[in-house]
């Protein structure tokens, strides 16, 4: 009989028989799910003791990091129609440079915590270059992201529900008094703070009120107040009353249901797509607490006994699986032949995930979602464009595993390996998109 | 039996694509499997138009004060409208849909919802596409046909197959889902790649769920592309088009899916909604108007359904584009399809909040499809839910 899991007994309250997976395993699932894994250049088999690991990481701090130079914003609104031609094709490409840019981030930083982090939260509040039209204000948001990130979650989403690439995605620029738009005082309330049936349809139209007047000015990058634009009137937003973006942020991210809602995206993101039992989710917003402190929350999910249960699994998002992937065989996009970059980007694409460029403002799924037919066969491409830059691939089967940290293939996979054993890039992308590692165990 | 394909023959008999493979067959099986007769089954076609389409500035009530008045710089002059009767007229972008209509091969479900309409894209469209509106669940409607099917009739990967990039979430179930091909067909590895990228496709006693999954899919991927790569052309980009050409392709091929999912984006029109959805209805109507072009001779096998997760407001905000709103218009399109107006018109002065009233429960045109297109019991899927749209159709 398999051994249960906590799933058999959801809201038990009562985790005697949670079973925990070996130290090299946790050390493994801990770099996996807070730092994309480990780079070529970690010694590999040297014994680490999971709590040292789980400490390292989250004493990661934000330092500056240099943006991409993307040039001059081009002309998009040009009237002239060749201008025009030719500034979408520079915003393209200045767009897919930011793309790249943020991917190098991601597989060099010596801070990998920090990356891991900005990326949770551009799913979380996820924006899209396709609408912004500004590779400048997407980069900007998401330094944004990087700083505040690990920090407390109101000063995060008091910045987001102003960040210019913000209003522009959910029509802050069109909400006004007399006329407002519900779009981003409702996904603030459904998507970024309190999560659905948490609040009502007049609920969103208050809040909605609440966040009118914001422009954005895209010379100086920055959102301001119009006054004569904003509502100034009374509103009540879930029984209080709220004046403007700030008193709505501060209100609605104090309320205990935004709380759960956030511990929740965070659980399903960093532990496994089964929800955590009650008294898991208590003990993990109580850690939060009334500073809603990101930092400490991911300390209590590491510390929680739940998050080293064999069951905790979880389907590597596109862009972690290819980012650990380039980490692991040390490839850096910003190496890469533009060519080559491509085929990356490209890849991505096909696999349903380019950061920056999110299907919704719900971001992207989770979970077996990612496990298509479709994905298969993009997932093979990308890793042999990886493959091939690698300087040293592996040259047998158990080197393989030692690059990629996976302990021990299974049959299945030795066997399928076995085909290519005499081709070392082959069998490096061979071995990257087998169920070992595209799924995070 | 009435339709006794091979195929039928060969799943009742035990014997699927999926277990050849999974037993460690050799592709030529597979290939004999899938490459024999066409199939002659009826086919739906499900498009989705992501963003909440304008449903008052799709099917026009143009002679109405009321739609007049309430968005006096969107609103299409009865003279703009392509007529339809009873006071209404599609877009102008529409002229496709407008000579289906006149061939009677268009049918208009008016006033499509479904109660306590939700205004998120992503709570609505979960609604839509797990036929839930009351719980939140896992699986999507035709998730739990295809689990049905699983269970009746065996694995099978190819029974729908979505042309959009990723899975829509109506064809995951609880044990099986949909299979994802793209356009332009699945260019496959060759040689000693393929023999090692296919063995990562065997089940191992050790796998954990979702690396069974992650198994599961790479062998999918082998038998889908074996079945599907003759009828589809390299380099095609994914639009709405080319995913329908695709489907075009795959049917006239005879190809085995039940089920086929194509998308089109875009219809969120907070602002400047006019012209936007103007273009984007007439790239919904080219495409449509090139799949029916292309399913001359098995047009009848096929029924098109064209759905949104919700219209908008009746009144326009102020950036000349309109908020989420609740009913909208569905279109059913096929020969077989009883054509005309089914539903009534929501009344755009007895409103909900600003909001149209829905006529017609979305769950009554899924109980139509399942039975009158796909010829399965409701009841797998909707439970023990009674309304029926009513599409008398015709045998293929």
């Amino acid at each position: 009989m398999d051994r249960p899991t906590y799933a058999d007994f959801t809201g038990a309250g009562d985790h005697r028989l949670v079973s925990r997976i070996p130290e090299p395993e946790r050390v493994r699932r801990l770099v996996e799910r807070f730092a994309f894994g480990a780079v070529a250049s970690d010694a590999p088999g040297a014994p680490v003791c999971p709590d040292a690991v789980g400490a390292a990481l989250l004493a990661q701090q934000p330092g500056g990091v240099e943006p991409p130079d993307l040039g001059a914003p081009p002309a998009v609104d040009a009237k002239d129609p060749a201008v025009k031609a030719a500034a979408e094709k520079a915003l393209s490409a200045q767009n897919s440079l930011a793309v790249r840019w943020w991917v190098d981030r991601m597989v060099s930083s010596p801070t990998p915590l920090v990356e891991k982090v900005t990326w949770f939260w551009h799913g979380h509040f996820a924006t899209g270059a396709g609408m912004v039209r500004s590779a400048g204000l997407m980069v900007a948001q998401n330094q944004t992201l990087r700083a505040l990130g690990l920090g407390g979650f109101e000063p995060l989403a008091q910045a987001m529900v102003v960040d210019p690439a913000m209003v522009v995605w959910l029509n802050g620029n069109q909400n006004r008094a007399g006329a407002p738009n519900e779009n981003l005082g409702r996904e603030l309330m459904e998507l970024f703070v309190l999560g659905v049936g948490n609040y009502t349809e007049p609920d969103v139209k208050e809040a909605a009120r609440a966040l009118t007047g914001w422009t954005v000015d895209r010379d100086r990058m920055r959102a301001v107040v119009d006054p004569k634009r904003f509502d100034a009137g009374p509103k009540t937003v879930l029984g209080a009353p709220v004046s403007d973006a700030h008193s709505l942020v501060a209100m609605v991210v104090a309320r205990p249901e935004s709380a759960r809602f956030v511990v929740a995206r965070v659980w399903a993101r960093f532990v496994s797509d089964t929800p955590p039992p009650p008294d898991v989710v208590e003990r993990l917003v109580a850690a939060f607490g009334a500073g809603r402190d990101v930092r400490a929350l991911l300390g209590a999910v590491v510390a929680e006994p739940l998050f080293a249960d064999p069951g905790s699994q979880l389907v590597k998002q596109p862009v972690e699986w290819a980012v650990g992937l380039m980490r692991a065989v040390g490839v850096r996009p910003a190496e890469l032949a533009d060519k080559d970059w491509a085929g990356v980007q490209d890849a991505l694409g096909r696999l349903g995930q380019v950061p920056f460029q999110p299907p919704s403002v719900g971001g992207w799924p989770v979970g077996q979602a990612w496990l298509t037919t479709g994905a298969a066969l993009a997932r093979l491409s990308l890793a042999q464009v990886v493959a091939r830059n690698v300087g040293e691939p592996p040259r047998t089967i158990e080197e393989a595993g030692a690059m990629l940290g996976v302990a021990a293939w299974s049959p299945r996979t030795r066997a399928a390996l076995d085909h290519v054993r005499t081709d070392p890039r082959a069998l490096l992308a061979v071995a990257a998109t087998s169920p070992e590692y595209v799924v995070s165990r | 039996m009435r339709d006794l394909t091979r195929r039928r023959f060969l799943q009742f008999s035990g014997v699927t694509a999926a277990a050849v493979l999974a037993a460690g067959g050799t592709a030529v099986g597979v290939d004999r499997l899938l490459s024999a007769p066409p199939s002659g089954d009826s086919v739906l076609v499900l498009v989705t138009l992501y963003g909440g389409n304008d449903g008052l500035n799709t099917l026009i009530p143009a002679q109405d004060r009321a739609y007049q008045d309430g968005r006096p710089e969107l609103a299409y002059a009865p003279e703009q409208v392509l007529a339809l009767g009873e006071g209404l007229g599609l877009n102008p972008g529409l002229r496709r849909l407008h000579g289906l209509w006149e061939q009677q091969r268009l049918t208009v479900v008016r006033g499509v919802g479904y109660p306590r309409p939700d205004h998120s894209h992503f709570r609505s469209m979960a609604i839509w596409q797990t036929a839930s509106p009351d719980t939140s669940v896992r699986t999507g409607w035709l998730g739990r046909w295809l689990d049905h099917a699983h269970t009746e009739h065996g694995a099978d990967p190819l029974r729908a197959v979505s042309l959009e990039p990723t899975l829509p979430p109506f064809l995951a179930g609880e044990r099986t889902a949909g299979a994802t091909i793209r356009p332009e067909g699945l260019a496959l590895p060759q040689k000693s790649l393929a023999e090692a990228y296919r063995g990562l496709g065997v089940a191992d006693g050790g796998d954990s769920p979702l690396q069974a999954r992650a198994a599961e899919s790479v062998t999918e991927l082998f038998t889908v592309a074996q079945a599907v790569n003759g009828a589809l052309t390299p380099g095609t980009p994914n639009t709405l088009a080319a995913q329908l050409g695709a489907v075009a392709a795959l049917v006239r091929a005879g190809a085995p899916p039940r089920v086929y999912s194509a998308s089109l984006g875009g219809f969120d029109t907070h602002a400047d909604e006019r012209g936007t959805q103007e273009r984007l209805l007439g790239e919904l109507d080219a495409a449509l108007g090139g799949f029916v072009d292309a399913l001359a001779g098995v047009s009848r096998r096929v029924v098109t359904v064209v759905y949104s997760e919700f219209g908008r407001r009746v009144r326009a905000n102020a950036g000349q584009g309109t908020d989420h709103g609740t009913a909208a218009p569905v279109f059913v399109l096929g020969e077989r399809v009883r054509s005309g107006f089914l539903g009534e018109q929501p009344s755009l002065e007895d409103l909900d909040d600003g909001d149209l009233k829905y006529t017609v429960d979305f769950r009554d045109v899924y109980a139509s499809v399942l039975e009158d297109v796909l010829g399965a019991d409701v009841e797998p899927v909707l439970g023990t839910w009674k309304g029926r749209a009513g599409f008398e159709t015709t045998t293929p």
